[in-house]
């Protein structure tokens, strides 16, 4: 059976029928095909599907489709805006805070979340906030020299 | 880490709720946030034919003043917890636990009354609201019941819910005048991990004599459901909380639970760090400074 969803991704609004079983990481990347959100562990634990909901991030792999009816997603393809890239993805690409890049998505929208809400966060709130995003090449240090740039210059 | 198919519904009402209950029986899982539930799903531990989201039901997230007491709702996210200045002022235990559960993402997605009803032994919002003597009410077709949470937890998974409950609301009592608290999590990493021993303390002292007049201790993940320490609570009271009083506490808190050893630690190990934070959470409890160990 499927069931009626309507969310906004990044501000557009979407109209789909889903079934129960779908995640709104696989809607996102099946139905809308915006595959800059990753499936890594697919169980919360690693944040290479973080999306932001209602602007806070949450792993889109432990979300139902259908439990984010009436809400508004935001996906790494949001950011940018008229083919410019966002600060923070300015920021990334400056101090080279990239190896193989797919952590790099989820590690922005964290960013993102945390600089929306605080713009002036300390080094241990920049790590806080990145507690819930793997980064397998260990790249930690640059990410944070990136955020930290952004800090500095605003 | 594909789901299973299943049928969704997301009723509008706690009473649209219990008749889907009743009429679906055992086929029926509530869903909170679902960042257990799905987990389990996902390893095919639990496949429910009907998943029933409560997340459309309203007023089941508030967290509000109930009399001199704070009333929870079931659905109240981690996050929301964590920065409520309601709780931050006046029950700083519970915000702070909340505050270390999993990550962001978890903890803006996943719910309070989802924590207490999974049921884990290791859950982080566990003993904090059973040093708090919190209360739960839970509603089903004939009425509500409340009970407290200590008499909720049954084992591990397993709550005092029947088939046919729901888990609408969590009340925590008064604070007893000024008190001293902390809460201890030890993983093997600081975040997006289980506890593997978890200690929460919520002592009142005389300010003067120093004398411990009221003493609440539980333990997390070391015993078959988060426990409430008594015998070391009984131990604590009347006492002066000095070092020789805080080092037997520790060693009477390690007899007193009832470990296991499994993936994060051995039961051994599991016993001697409840022994640790137990003596590190009461002083850090009375603001001396402690090792940074645990979180």
């Amino acid at each position: 059976m499927r069931y009626p969803v309507a969310l906004t991704v990044n501000g557009e609004l979407y109209e789909l029928e889903v079934p129960g079983h779908r995640t709104l990481l696989d809607l996102i990347r099946e139905d809308l095909g915006l595959t800059g959100t990753k499936q890594g562990c697919g169980n919360g634990e690693c944040g290479a599907c973080t999306v932001l909901l209602d602007g806070d991030p949450v792993n889109a792999c432990l979300v139902l489709a259908l439990q984010a009816d009436g809400k508004s997603v935001t996906t790494i393809e949001g950011l940018s805006k008229g083919g410019k890239l966002d600060a923070i993805q300015e920021a990334f690409i400056a101090k080279g805070a990239i190896q193989c890049g797919f952590c790099t998505p989820g590690m922005v929208l964290s960013v993102k979340a945390l600089l929306d809400r605080n713009p002036h966060p300390g080094q241990s709130e920049i790590r806080e906030a990145l507690t819930g995003n793997f980064c397998r090449c260990t790249g930690y240090q640059k990410i944070v020299e990136a955020v930290d740039s952004l800090i500095h210059h605003s | 880490m594909r789901l299973r198919k299943f049928e969704f519904s997301s009723p509008s009402s706690l009473a649209e709720a219990l008749e889907l209950m009743e009429k679906h029986g055992a086929g029926a899982k509530l869903m909170a946030g679902g960042t257990d539930l799905l987990v389990q799903m996902k390893s095919k531990t639990t496949t429910p034919p009907l998943v029933i989201s409560l997340l459309k039901i309203p007023k089941l997230s508030e967290i509000s003043p109930d009399g001199k007491g704070c009333k929870i709702g079931a659905l109240a996210k981690h996050a929301r917890i964590g920065d409520a200045p309601i709780l931050q002022e006046r029950w700083g235990i519970l915000a702070s636990a909340a505050r270390k559960v999993g990550s962001p993402q978890i903890r803006n997605w996943g719910t309070v009354g989802g924590n207490l009803c999974n049921a884990s032994p290791a859950a982080d919002t566990a003993p904090p609201l059973l040093v708090l003597e919190a209360e739960v009410i839970l509603v089903g077709r004939r009425g509500e019941r409340r009970l407290p949470l200590e008499s909720f937890f049954v084992g591990p998974g397993v709550t005092a819910l029947t088939q046919d409950e729901i888990l609408k609301e969590i009340l925590i009592p008064e604070a007893p005048g000024p008190s001293a608290w902390a809460y201890l999590k030890l993983g093997r990493r600081k975040s997006l991990d289980l506890a593997l021993s978890s200690v929460a303390v919520w002592l009142t002292a005389d300010p003067h004599t120093k004398v411990c007049c009221r003493a609440r201790m539980a333990l997390g993940a070391v015993a078959p459901t988060p426990m409430r320490a008594k015998e070391t609570e009984k131990f604590l009271e009347g006492k002066v909380l000095e070092e020789r009083v805080i080092l037997e506490a520790g060693a009477k808190a390690a007899m007193e639970c009832n470990p296991i050893s499994d993936i994060r630690a051995s039961a051994e190990y599991r016993r001697e760090m409840v022994n640790v934070l137990v003596q590190r959470a009461i002083k850090k409890s009375l603001g001396e400074a402690i090792p940074p160990t645990g979180i």
